[in-house]
């Protein structure tokens, strides 16, 4: 069984997955952050690569990825940061990129690699099941799982297609639009999970706009096994940039927050 | 072939957000493209409204100075100045039929964000339109138009504030509102249906051309030239002459010279990628991310290419060359001066290439160039590059 297959399978709660632009705000804030989300107590950590064009991402995750491509992120380093947080934790990891990122390293050539660092998944944000052939077999051969997403406008049709082409777990997108944190928790989520719980057996994990506690819990009553959080962490990052003591004291304070609302 | 592509290229390289949206749309395309009360509509909205057929119009002068017979096809007569509404009344009517309640779109220059302004005015949808704060800077008289007919003009910060950021916009907001809005796109890009969908629309261009050329001169061109941005009105003077024995010319922006690196063209200076839901040729860096482009016509300062022309690239059916700013001015010019024809700074290119080919053919060859667009808009940037305003 893979890294993440074992976590759901042990947890008895829903998991915390935290999202973290890689490289963001620099290599070394990077680092702080990325500890201080283990050390919080996240489950899984999604480590997105910065791209220059990242149309699913809202202003905040958007920012991240151009700030650290300022910093000088590259597909070499983004493999490295994958190796430095294996060197200290067994915490599964998946990788969220956009399609083109993979295409241009090659398709057989990324996942190897992703292999190699000590990746356990794949998400590609931009490719739905009808497009991942290739990656698929990538994925199989490496023995990584493929993450695919699941939409609020996923048609009963596709659900079918999406939910058995994937492994690992569902992403399940909380909310029709791109990813940052709301207010609000979006009434799809639930209707999401029920709809999406009956054709499949994999862990269902829901983002997209998840900031809270309470949105935390409402999610856990929801049925979810996961919860994904991505702009409220990067935001935290973004913030306290200049102060990585501060960063990671905010980070910890935040998913402890969180985890506690998803109980033990 | 798989569905959606042009040999490897093109594809839905997007969120599932937007898978549901683009299969309804390809379904509305089927069953609308070939109902007779949509093509009714559409043709009489072309016809009363759009101003077609666009005439060809033969160049005593310029074919005296260059020694083969120029026919120009005239999309710069089309209302609203360039071969943009072909399109947008196309899709706009679509969006109709399909019940949507608003329409977006990008635009760059403003070309398309006009076209779909004035699609949205007459057909009596709500028209919003992401453009580049740089680009609203650039083209103040489209944001103007733009706004008279009633449409919003949302202006983009992110990223490099052009048209690849307006796109990205317009898929953001998309993702969000799939269920009443229908994305106007206004080339031969992104995911499938878009590329194939536009090409239906502008293949007027060529079907028009194709039959006015037999019927002038008897006989089909020798060559036939458009300038390639996205490709839009390149695929649809192209699209009818595939099959002819008739040598097919795309000219992409130069920029500043292919060695100089800022330039906007992806076909002769790109390689295969992934931007905006397909797979084309891209002008990107070895990782993967889009680099910034440049022409002085902001039609043709886009990093990427429709996935059809990428296609065509491969398989060598059509010539891709490309020309640079300096040549395309010449060109602005001379069109100008010889014809009384002042040309959009992005279909100058296809004049430039013409002047290129000087010496190669012979009297009684036929080249068509596609006159995509009229110059009004490019007057002030032409003048203040050649001098010509104080």
């Amino acid at each position: 069984m893979t890294r993440i297959g074992d976590l759901f399978g042990r947890l008895g709660r829903p998991a915390f997955i935290a999202y973290l632009v890689a490289g963001h705000p620099d290599t070394a804030g990077f680092t702080v952050a990325a500890r201080a989300a283990i050390g919080g107590g996240a489950d899984i950590l999604e480590l997105g690569m910065p791209f220059s064009d990242p149309v699913a991402d809202g202003p905040t995750i958007q920012h991240a990825h151009t700030r650290a491509l300022g910093a000088g992120m590259t597909v070499d380093r983004y493999f490295d940061a994958v190796r430095g947080i294996r060197e200290v934790s067994e915490i599964p990891i998946v990788l969220m990129v956009y399609c083109n990122t993979v295409y241009r390293r090659g398709v057989e050539r990324f996942y190897h690699e992703a292999r190699e660092a000590g990746a356990d998944a794949v998400l590609i944000v931009d490719m739905p099941p009808e497009e991942g052939e290739r990656a698929l077999a990538a994925a199989r051969e490496n023995q990584l799982d493929q993450v695919f997403l699941v939409a609020p406008s996923t048609s009963e049709e596709r659900l079918g297609l999406v939910a058995g082409s994937g492994s690992g777990f569902l992403y399940l997108a909380s909310l029709l639009g791109v990813t940052g944190a709301r207010d609000r928790l979006s009434g799809e989520a639930s209707r999401l999970i029920g709809r999406v719980r009956p054709r499949t057996r994999l862990p269902l994990a829901v983002g997209f706009g998840i900031s809270r506690p309470e949105h935390a819990q409402a999610l856990k009553e929801a049925g979810a096994d996961g919860i994904i959080v991505g702009s409220a962490i990067v935001d935290l990052v973004e913030t306290h940039a200049g102060d990585p003591d501060r960063m990671a004291r905010e980070i910890r304070g935040f998913i402890t927050g969180m985890r506690d609302a998803l109980g033990d | 072939m798989k569905k959606g592509r042009f040999g490897a290229f093109g594809g839905q390289f997007v969120s599932e957000a937007l898978m549901g949206a683009l299969g309804e749309l390809d379904e509305a395309l089927s069953r609308f493209g070939k109902d007779p009360a949509f093509t009714a509509t559409l043709d009489s909205y072309l016809a009363e409204f759009a101003g077609r057929p666009t005439p060809l119009t033969f160049c005593r002068n310029l074919s005296d100075d260059l020694g083969f017979r120029v026919c120009l096809k005239r999309e710069d007569l089309l209302h609203g100045g360039a071969h943009k509404l072909n399109n947008t009344l196309g899709q706009a009517l679509l969006a109709r039929f399909m019940g949507k309640k608003r329409l977006i779109a990008e635009t760059g220059a403003g070309q398309h964000g006009v076209a779909t302004a004035i699609a949205g005015a007459v057909l009596g949808l709500p028209v919003e339109v992401y453009m580049g704060e740089v680009d609203m800077a650039r083209q103040q008289p489209n944001v103007y138009r733009m706004e008279l007919m009633g449409a919003k003009v949302i202006p983009v910060t992110s990223g490099t504030r052009t048209l690849k950021d307006a796109v990205n916009e317009a898929l953001r907001d998309w993702a969000s509102s799939v269920r009443d809005t229908h994305y106007l796109l206004g080339s031969v890009v992104g995911p499938h249906p878009f590329p194939l969908m536009v090409r239906e629309f502008q293949s007027v261009i060529g079907r028009e051309a194709r039959g006015q050329v037999l019927g002038k001169e008897g006989r089909l061109p020798d060559a036939v030239i458009a300038c390639v941005g996205g490709g839009s009105n390149a695929i649809g003077i192209f699209h009818p002459f595939l099959r002819d024995d008739v040598r097919l010319i795309g000219v992409e922006a130069g920029g500043e010279g292919l060695g100089s690196g800022r330039h906007g063209a992806s076909l002769c200076g790109g390689s295969p990628g992934v931007l905006h839901g397909a797979l084309s040729y891209l002008l990107q860096d070895g990782d993967g991310q889009v680099l910034e482009t440049h022409s002085l016509a902001a039609g043709l300062d886009y990093p990427g290419v429709g996935p059809e022309h990428a296609m065509l690239k491969d398989s060598g059916r059509v010539e891709y060359t490309a020309v640079t700013d300096r040549e395309a001015l010449a060109a602005f010019t001379l069109l100008s001066r010889r014809e009384g024809i002042i040309p959009a700074l992005e279909s100058a290119h296809a004049v430039a290439q013409l002047v290129k080919m000087k010496g190669e053919l012979g009297r009684d060859d036929i080249v068509i160039v596609n006159l995509s667009g009229r110059g009004d808009k490019d007057l002030e940037q032409a003048a203040r590059l050649t001098g010509g305003l104080a």
